[in-house]
């Protein structure tokens, strides 16, 4: 049988039940959000489940949706079943006052530097990761430089006049 | 592809009187059988017709450099033939590229390294203000954490604003005071970045 977006979600229902996820389906690729305290067990799920074996990590990254409140921050795994060719991205919200998600260096080591990666930038906090500090900014750095409310531009520059780049 | 027989045919004598410079001698009071000059032209003849650079390159400035110290733009002819990698054995930093915040430290320890005297040249818009890297990964020129003697803007600059960057360093070393690495001002331009 092959593995198609419709008997991917058919299976993750039967296990979770319905109305757990939320499923959508952007350009072909299925796109699921799960609870955040359950991220590991799905994860484990499709990793174990001979039929599924989404057993490769592409990426884990975060989105930072100010408007979105309450569900402010999203942590965004990617993954990929190796033998059918089969991407799947599993999306799980958090606030902003409590970014504090689970793990999933336990399943995947790739994970240990995605989501240092994810954290020096957008300060998700993931219980139980080995060494938790940031990997590519400056250690003093005291903010997580990729949440909207951080502009872009480095802030410790007095040279630029504005009124020269049209912003006065 | 052989170069074609017509750019052979009639070769051109290197007139070698025009290729051959000699620096000119500093103003000093000539007699017979003696000169005497001060100390300083001196040493600053000498240092600055012996550079030895150390390239700190990063990024596409860098690449500017190579083509530089190469055969068509030839900083050797500058008396700058001898490119070092140890900072103790270098008196020039050329700093050629993006400085991320994080390589701020290391850049700073080379520098620390070198033996006085020392100068300094950021080539390009990054290593001078971080360029179009108006970002908070990025280090908002190198002045911040090294004192600069020179300047040379472009994105990436052409090998002859390199060469003319070198040019105005030589002219730095030239015109500089023996004393000027023990005056007071001096130190107080290396307290400023915390350096003593």
């Amino acid at each position: 049988m092959t593995l198609t977006n419709d008997s991917i979600q058919q299976k993750l229902t039967a296990q979770f039940g319905e109305g757990f996820f939320t499923f959508s389906e952007q350009y072909g690729m299925l796109s699921l959000e799960a609870p955040k305290d359950q991220n590991l067990k799905v994860l484990q799920f499709l990793y174990d489940e001979p039929t599924l074996a989404f057993r490769f990590l592409t990426d884990i990254c975060a989105v930072h949706e100010p408007e979105n409140e309450g569900n402010e921050l999203s942590v965004v795994y990617h993954l990929h079943n190796l033998q059918a060719n089969v991407r799947l991205r599993m999306k799980v919200y958090t606030s902003i006052q409590d970014p504090r998600i689970f793990t999933a260096t336990r399943l995947f080591e790739s994970a240990n530097w995605m989501e240092r990666e994810t954290y020096d930038f957008y300060g998700v906090n993931f219980v139980g990761h080995p060494n938790l500090k940031r990997i590519l900014n400056v250690d003093e750095m005291d903010y997580f430089p990729l949440r909207k409310e951080f502009p872009l531009e480095d802030q410790t520059r007095i040279d630029k006049d504005d009124q020269m780049f049209g912003r006065g | 592809m052989s170069r074609p027989v017509r750019f052979n045919i009639h070769p051109i004598e290197a007139d070698i009187k025009e290729a051959v410079g000699v620096a000119e001698a500093p103003e000093g009071y000539a007699g017979e059988g003696f000169f005497t000059t001060q100390l300083s032209s001196v040493v600053g003849l000498a240092r600055k017709n012996s550079m030895w650079p150390l390239p700190f390159a990063t990024s596409c400035c860098g690449i500017e450099f190579m083509a530089t110290m190469a055969s068509h733009y030839d900083l050797a002819r500058f008396g700058a033939e001898r490119v070092g990698f140890s900072p103790r054995q270098c008196d020039l930093l050329m700093v050629m590229g993006t400085i991320a915040k994080k390589m701020g430290p290391v850049l700073r320890q080379v520098y620390l390294q070198m033996a006085e005297p020392r100068w300094v040249i950021a080539v390009g818009a990054c290593a001078s203000s971080g360029g179009i890297f108006d970002s908070y990964s990025v280090l908002q020129g190198i002045d911040q954490i090294i004192p600069v003697d020179v300047y040379v803007p472009g994105c990436p600059p052409r090998p002859e604003a390199i060469l003319d960057g070198f040019i105005k360093i030589q002219d730095l070393v030239g015109q500089e005071s023996i004393r000027r690495r023990n005056s007071e001002q001096y130190k107080l331009l290396l307290n400023s970045y915390g350096i003593e």
